[in-house]
């Protein structure tokens, strides 16, 4: 007996959903993914706008001028750096300490899980420089960060140059409120990954860093910088972080603004910005922006340096100088003086930036979508995995009372007898599930120990060992429904995949939903992919069909499908056998990350939707 | 002969007539003026010059407060009649390109800090309570005299205030705010307890005007710098500094109040004329009703200034001695 609702119209109601549940399905996810593709426009992207009171406007006088200077240091940098091999540690310290700074290094060293074919290294091992610029009238608890990464294919030695130049020029003015760390790091991420780990007394990922003798207080906020030539005709910015992770938008907004007080082209993903956004062009190329946007936060690699700064929840963007064939051309003065600006307006600050917003998609460098409004996209999808979860429910409850659907509708006072007490029996669910966790389990952890083994046996590289077992594996659960039935009895009737389909439905909105909190761009993507397959798997109906479709849908197509999806993008497209390269390449990169800085796409696939998507091929296989 | 007596007697009679006419015109004339000596009924001048705001963006605030300091002191008012709160220090922020200065024109025209400010109420001594208690007088007897108002029932008092307000508030520090009604309240409880003769009140918030609308004590005249519902807007930005420096309806005043001297005879209506629209962008308001005397009678001096009435008289006055008496004495 119902009290606050009737049950015999809430009974009416869930009969209509199960009648009307295709269509409405069907019409859940067109609406998800045609609102994900009106983000672009015009009423869903807005401008951005300075939200940080205290940044107000760019009301500063920039008065850097040390273009010549950093030249020089760039050369000699470059020079002593062709020397030596490595990081030239004893002549930045001297540099830095003629320039004023306090001066100390660590050092670290990490023993990567498998030999890194891409950077070509293994036993990595370095040195990181950096100099402290004490406020002069305040007491050293916040500190901003300007950081160079260096790493053996990338020199970055302007960068360097410039750095050492604008510590010489921030170190004749007084205003400063903060501590400026002006940070140059060995082996690009790893050595960023060290210092930050020591900095904040940490152990995330299992690498080996010497504590620091120097410590400023709490940074606010940091920026790392990327040039490799003396002149520059734009300044690239990336967002995306570590796991999906995005800095305060008033970062990028104040970038943004000191990109057009000083005339500097600034660029989103190397692409020049939309003009127009009245007509369709602007729109169109927003779509494309947020589109590649959405696979690079997906993808959660670091993609520089301020991807990593940003597990600490300080605000960090990463500045890459391009040096395209464009007529204008600006010189390390123009970027010196964006950076002056920046740094003096962050200095400003007293809070850390909170006001604006930590979770959005860039459709433009000036036009972004906030989380209220990119979410419903991810709500529609998972609408249809509860929409088919409830009407399987449904279905089962009705079939288990001997009533069918038509007999029900027809006698509405009728109440039918409650079910008996699960006929199903959680037993025969017990074992798919935990024949699926077991082989996530072994994805995740089998390639990695296992690769010595299989170097030994096979003639491949280590690196190719560990790739070669991760797709084994994954094969080989496609293998498993037909040896299932072997090891469990079947006693389960004939609608038991009922039950185990509602179970895996669950268990697929649940990782989802959670994921899309996080990560939304991870959450909708495989959303997008792998919802229709689920819902669709049956096993009735053209069991080839749904088999192509489910496998077309898994977790590793999905990732070929967007490295493809990626570069087409990008107007680079791709050969399908450089797409396969690519692939192997990510996946070795994908479990790399996932040791070396803690991403966490390796573990969230192998362990949880991998499952699940095995439970979905356990369904469709059912005898 | 005795018609040239008779001419002298009446010569005589005529002059000591003249004499006596110009004498009593002279002897009303003193008492007219000692009449004026006392018509503006205040003998001691006090200014309660308060900034609310904190934080190095509101660095035009504490530029406001000064500057209405310092012309107050250059006026005449001595700094123990004044009570200075200030709700942070701009001049020694890290952040303040120029230490222990704080500008009110931008290229750095004018430093309104000096060398001699006295803050009385600092940092974040400056709250709601500590404000109403140096109206009301309900001070703790361990209070300094620097930070009383020890004004009596002939002191008239300019208070001014500036931060951040809005509808029928202001805000005090980024964490409590004054209503109108406490700020009316407290106005009452001084002209109960006879602690003014005349109050000017004026402020320099966002809807200023709602700050004076619940005022209902006699004797008082408010000024504003914006209306119900419009914004005050700050003015000259400085790039070197990196802050406005000034709003815009306190520095048209500094402007206007920087002409002044201590004998001007200018009025509040000039003062009600400061900062048209044009100008300030936002509409100024006053609030003159609970005034006894015409505004334009009242001079800026009465408020702004602590004018001494020093009358300087052109007669002279000879004294001479009865050396009769002088004789006896010896």
């Amino acid at each position: 007996m119902g009290l606050l609702s009737d049950p015999v119209r809430r009974r009416a109601l869930a009969r209509l959903v199960l009648r009307l549940n295709a269509p409405l399905c069907v019409l859940s996810y067109g609406a998800g993914i045609a609102w994900f593709l009106a983000l672009a426009f015009p009423p869903l992207t807005q401008r951005t706008y300075m939200s940080e009171n205290a940044m107000g406007s760019t009301m500063v006088e920039e008065q850097f001028a040390g273009g010549d200077r950093a030249r020089n240091f760039a050369r000699d940098f470059a020079a002593h750096r062709r020397k030596s091999g490595a990081l030239p540690v004893a002549w930045l310290e001297r540099a830095m300490q003629s320039v004023g700074l306090e001066v100390y290094t660590q050092t670290f060293s990490r023993k990567l899980p498998f030999p890194d074919e891409t950077h070509e290294r293994y036993m990595v091992s370095g040195t990181n420089v950096y100099g402290i610029l004490r406020a002069p009238r305040a007491a050293s608890t916040e500190s901003l960060v300007l950081t160079v990464p260096c790493g053996s294919d990338s020199t970055n030695s302007q960068a360097v140059g410039l750095l050492l130049a604008l510590a010489a020029h921030f170190r004749g003015q007084i205003y400063w409120a903060k501590d400026i760390i002006f940070l140059v790091t060995e082996h690009d991420l790893l050595g960023t990954e060290a210092w930050l780990e020591a900095y904040h007394d940490v152990n995330v990922t299992g690498m080996q860093s010497a504590p620091l003798r120097g410590r400023a207080g709490a940074i606010q906020a940091a920026v790392a910088l990327e040039l490799s030539s003396d002149v520059v005709t734009s300044l690239d910015v990336a967002v995306e972080g570590l796991n999906g992770q995005l800095p305060n938008l008033d970062l990028l907004n104040l970038f943004q603004t000191f990109c057009q007080k000083g005339g500097l082209l600034c660029t989103l993903q190397g692409k020049l910005q939309p003009q127009d956004w009245a007509s369709l062009d602007g729109p169109l190329q927003g779509l494309q922006t947020l589109l590649l946007m959405v696979l690079r936060q997906a993808s959660g690699c670091p993609h520089g340096p301020h991807g990593l700064f940003l597990r600490y929840r300080v605000e960090a963007l990463t500045l890459r100088g391009i040096n395209s064939f464009r007529q204008y051309k600006y010189d390390l003065v123009a970027v010196g003086k964006a950076l002056e600006g920046m740094f003096r307006k962050l200095n400003h600050l007293l809070e850390r930036l909170h006001q604006s917003f930590f979770l959005y998609l860039l459709t433009a460098l000036s036009h972004f979508v906030s989380i209220g409004l990119y979410m419903p996209a991810a709500g529609f999808l998972l609408l249809v995995l509860g929409l088919k979860a409830h009407a399987l429910e449904l279905w089962m409850q009705l079939h288990e009372a001997g009533v069918g659907p038509e007999e029900a509708g027809g006698t509405p006072g009728h109440v039918p007898p409650l079910p008996p007490a699960q006929g199903v029996g959680l037993a025969s669910l017990v074992a798919p599930l935990l024949i699926s966790q077991a082989v996530g389990l072994a994805l995740y952890i089998l390639p990695v120990l296992s690769q010595h083994v299989a170097a030994q046996h096979f003639p491949v590289a280590e690196a190719e060992a560990v790739v070669l077992t991760l797709l084994a594996i994954y094969a080989a659960g496609l293998a498993l429904p037909h040896n299932t039935h072997r090891v469990v009895n079947t006693q389960a009737p004939d609608r038991g995949w009922m039950a185990l389909k509602l179970v895996a439905l669950i268990y697929l909105a649940l990782q989802l939903g959670c994921v899309a909190l996080i990560n939304f761009s991870l959450g909708f993507l495989l959303a997008a992919t792998m919802v229709p397959a689920a819902a669709l798997a049956e096993p009735r109906g053209p069991r080839p069909v749904y088999a192509v479709l489910l496998v077309l849908t898994s977790p590793a197509a999905t990732l070929l499908g967007s490295l493809f999806l990626w570069r087409e993008l990008q107007e680079a497209p791709l050969s399908l056998s450089e797409g396969w390269q690519l692939f192997l390449a990510a996946l070795s990169q994908g479990v790399l990350d996932h040791y070396a800085y803690g991403a966490l796409l390796f573990p969230m696939v192998a362990l949880g939707f991998y499952p699940c998507w095995l439970l979905f091929w356990n369904v469709l296989f059912w005898k | 002969m005795a018609a040239t007596y008779c001419l002298d007697r009446v010569m005589a009679a005529l002059a000591g007539l003249v004499l006596l006419s110009f004498g009593s015109l002279a002897i009303s004339k003193i008492e007219d003026q000692a009449e004026q000596l006392f018509r503006s009924g205040h003998t001691n001048n006090w200014a309660v010059l308060v900034c609310t705001s904190r934080f190095w963006f509101n660095y035009r605030h504490v530029a406001n407060t000064l500057s209405v300091y310092r012309s107050v002191k250059r006026l005449g008012i001595p700094d123990s009649h004044i009570v200075l709160m200030l709700a942070d220090d701009m001049a020694c922020n890290p952040r303040n390109p120029k230490p222990a200065t704080v500008f009110s024109h931008k290229n750095m025209e004018l430093n309104v800090y000096g060398d001699d400010v006295e803050v009385d109420y600092r940092s974040y001594e400056v709250t709601v309570e500590n404000f109403l208690r140096v109206l009301t007088g309900r001070i703790p007897s361990s209070t300094p005299r620097s930070k009383r108002l020890l004004s009596d029932d002939r002191s008239n008092i300019l208070i001014y205030m500036t931060g951040h307000g809005g509808n029928g508030f202001l805000k005090f520090q980024d964490s409590e705010e004054i209503t109108n009604i406490e700020l009316a309240d407290a106005f009452e409880q001084m002209w109960q307890k006879r602690r003014y003769n005349e109050l000017l009140f004026i402020i320099d918030t966002c809807q200023g005007a709602s700050m004076y609308e619940r005022f209902y004590s006699p004797n008082i005249m408010a000024l504003a710098s914006s209306q119900v519902g419009e914004d005050s807007l700050s003015h000259q930005p400085d790039p070197a500094i990196g802050v406005h420096l000034m709003d815009r309806y306190t520095f048209y005043v500094l402007e206007f109040l920087e002409e002044i001297n201590p004998a001007s005879q200018n009025n509040m209506n000039d003062l009600f004329q400061v900062c048209p629209k044009s100008l300030c962008v936002s509409t100024p308001g006053h609030r003159t009703d609970l005034f006894q005397r015409d505004p334009k009678n009242v001079l800026i001096t009465d408020f702004f200034g602590s004018v001494r009435k020093v009358e300087i008289t052109t007669e002279t006055i000879s004294l001479q001695l009865d050396s009769e008496i002088m004789e006896d004495r010896y």
